[in-house]
């Protein structure tokens, strides 16, 4: 909490989600989250597995819209938004990062990197190759920039992933099991550099994982249990 | 906000060649499909175009005769009045169109008549010594009726020059006879004859023509004919052949003659024509069909296949109507390429056509040409096609939920 009158990075408030809605099989896996995040934090949502950690990603993230409740970034709601306005939104304030990478097979690492911009702007600009540049650079990738995914291991796709959240300068990276599917080392690596680029550019993290060694590394513990928040603080008092 | 279609265009050349073996396979369909359109059409055409030449290069585009005479039968009776009646036809007499100068005049200034020609036809005996022929006499100004079946062309030998006394013969019948250029030969009508010198010898291209063709001065035959000063017929040669029908049903009804258009005296080869057409336009349609399903079947499995790269897309900004885009901008690819290869393959199978596909006589067959009109048609319908099949697998991508499409 940043302690200020400025509204927080978002809030959510009574967020509910239900799925198959007026259907026999309906089920809701949200049942009334709040949530905020200031920014500049470096938070962890843990929980079992089942407990709605991606719903609740996806949704702050603009990946799916909940089925009632408040959200609002930077103290604007977002429900009142169409699917074109959530898409701006979600492209001026997030960068995801998934635990399978997802980058675009057919793509060099450097153009899955600057993807983003190319569908903001409809072009690649000079400033925005540079910045591609420097971030596959940042990561340790500056010699595997013209490398299709096939060709990279998979801590490195990770990065190129990374580096990929970041171009557009994101007020708030959302990273789903970032290190799930990497070993103890590439984990390690991927970790560290998540927290240097925290600690260097001030970007705010709200990362799901499982690993309980990863959310030690981070500042606030959010826990989830059956749909609802079952834990919120920082991690010395965790 | 207006943006470059960079995004669409680089992610569909992508996923394009990504899925290479289908973007081929598919390109190659499409090219197929649009070079036998494009093929049949060019090959219809010139057949079509030349069966034209050949049938109107002897006859006029309309013409115009007296009206056949008719018996007209005796008013009805009265009721219970028991009658026997016998009306037979009336022989039809050699007669002149009425002031026929006149009707030429107001024929040539009918907008769309690009020539007119009077004509005094009929039948006569066409004796050379011992050889008799029945022969089909027609009277004319030699140039306006070379304005209307282009005589010129048709001449095999001599000028075309029809001095007073001179006739121009059918190429068979000139053989029949045993003449040759210069030679006289003695036409008979009845009581009327004439010597005649042989000025010119022609092809009208049809057997039956040459075999029977003589052609005189008019003022000869209506001196063999007997009808001094008159004309049995007035020939019409138009702007657009494909006019006449039409233009001949109004001058049917604005004049008191028969006004028959070559339509009208080659029916059968209009049925022909018209069945060629719509043989032609169904080939097409089931083309086209196969040609957006074959786009509509690849572009629906690539959907399926990149349902996470989708997802991830939309999460990294595209909008629905970016992916929309993409997959439109895929179709309008393949049916792009595909046009253009159709096209230049259809090139291909017409020039092989014109060298390989030769007559008796070595000569081709007729001309066949793919017009960069047609093939500027054909290439659009192709490009459309992609577009159209595109259509909905593409709504189907923009429909994906993106949270959705990432977890699968």
């Amino acid at each position: 909490m940043d302690g200020t009158n400025a509204p927080p990075l978002l809030a959510l408030a009574e967020v509910r989600k239900s799925y198959n809605l007026g259907q026999p099989n309906e089920a809701e896996v949200l049942h009334g989250v709040d949530l905020r995040i200031a920014a500049g934090e470096f938070a962890a949502l843990i929980g079992p597995s089942g407990s709605g950690k991606s719903t609740l990603l996806n949704i702050v993230g603009l990946l799916e819209r909940m089925t009632s409740g408040r959200y609002e970034i930077a103290g604007r709601p977002v429900q009142d938004h169409d699917d074109d306005g959530l898409t701006e939104l979600r492209r001026s304030t997030f960068g995801f990062v998934f635990q399978f990478h997802h980058l675009l097979p057919a793509f060099s690492a450097l153009e899955n990197v600057t993807l983003p911009a190319l569908a903001r702007d409809g072009r690649i600009g000079r400033r925005v190759a540079q910045r591609g540049r420097a971030l596959l650079d940042a990561v340790g990738l500056a010699e595997a920039m013209d490398k299709r995914p096939s060709q990279l291991s998979g801590g490195m796709q990770q990065r190129v992933a990374i580096a990929r959240a970041l171009v557009l300068e994101p007020a708030l990276v959302l990273a789903d099991e970032p290190t799930g599917n990497l070993d103890t080392a590439s984990a390690d690596d991927v970790f560290a550099l998540l927290r240097s680029i925290h600690a260097d550019a001030g970007t705010s993290f709200l990362v799901v994982t499982h690993d309980p060694r990863m959310a030690a590394r981070c500042d606030r513990i959010v826990e989830l249990v059956d749909g609802r928040i079952a834990r919120d603080g920082p991690m010395t008092a965790a | 906000m207006r943006r470059p279609l960079g995004f669409e265009v680089l992610v569909a050349l992508r996923f394009l060649r990504e899925g290479r073996f289908q973007s081929v396979l598919i390109i190659v369909g499409v090219a197929a499909g649009v070079a036998v359109v494009a093929y049949i059409s060019a090959l219809v055409d010139g057949l079509q175009r030349n069966t034209l030449t050949k049938t109107l290069g002897a006859q006029a585009h309309i013409s115009v005769r007296p009206r056949e005479e008719r018996v007209i039968a005796p008013p009805a009776p009265a009721p219970g009045t028991l009658v026997l009646r016998d009306v037979q036809p009336r022989a039809q007499r050699l007669r002149s169109i009425d002031n026929w100068p006149a009707v030429a005049d107001v024929l040539a200034r009918t907008p769309g008549v690009a020539a007119v020609s009077p004509m005094a036809a009929g039948a006569a005996l066409a004796q050379r010594a011992e050889a008799t022929r029945s022969v089909a006499v027609t009277g004319v100004e030699v140039e306006r009726y070379d304005r209307i079946v282009q005589l010129r062309e048709k001449l095999v030998a001599g000028p075309l020059r029809l001095q007073p006394g001179e006739a121009i013969l059918g190429a068979t019948l000139a053989d029949d006879l045993g003449v040759r250029l210069g030679d006289r030969l003695t036409l008979t009508t009845g009581p009327r004859s004439s010597t005649l010198r042989v000025a010119a010898l022609v092809d009208m291209g049809v057997r039956d023509l040459n075999r029977r063709t003589v052609i005189v001065p008019l003022r000869e035959a209506q001196s063999l004919l007997d009808i001094a000063g008159g004309a049995t017929q007035i020939d019409l040669r138009l702007d657009d052949v494909w006019s006449a029908q039409a233009l001949a049903g109004r001058l049917g009804h604005q004049l008191p003659h028969d006004v028959e258009s070559w339509q009208q005296s080659n029916a059968q080869l209009v049925s022909a024509l018209n069945a060629q057409n719509v043989s032609t336009g169904l080939i097409r349609i089931v083309v086209l069909v196969v040609v957006i399903l074959g786009i509509a079947s690849v572009l629906v499995v690539s959907v399926v296949q990149k349902q996470r790269e989708i997802g991830i897309l939309r999460a990294m900004g595209a909008t629905r109507a970016q992916v929309l885009r993409v997959f439109l901008v895929q179709g309008a690819l393949v049916g792009a390429v595909g046009a253009v290869a159709g096209v230049l393959l259809a090139a291909a199978m017409v020039a092989l056509f014109t060298h390989f596909v030769r007559g008796a006589d070595g000569q081709p067959l007729f001309a066949i040409t793919l017009p960069p009109a047609l093939a500027l048609q054909v290439a659009a319908i192709a490009l459309v096609a992609g577009v159209l099949a595109a259509v909905m697998p593409a709504r189907r991508a923009a429909r994906m939920d993106p949270a959705q499409a990432i977890r699968i």
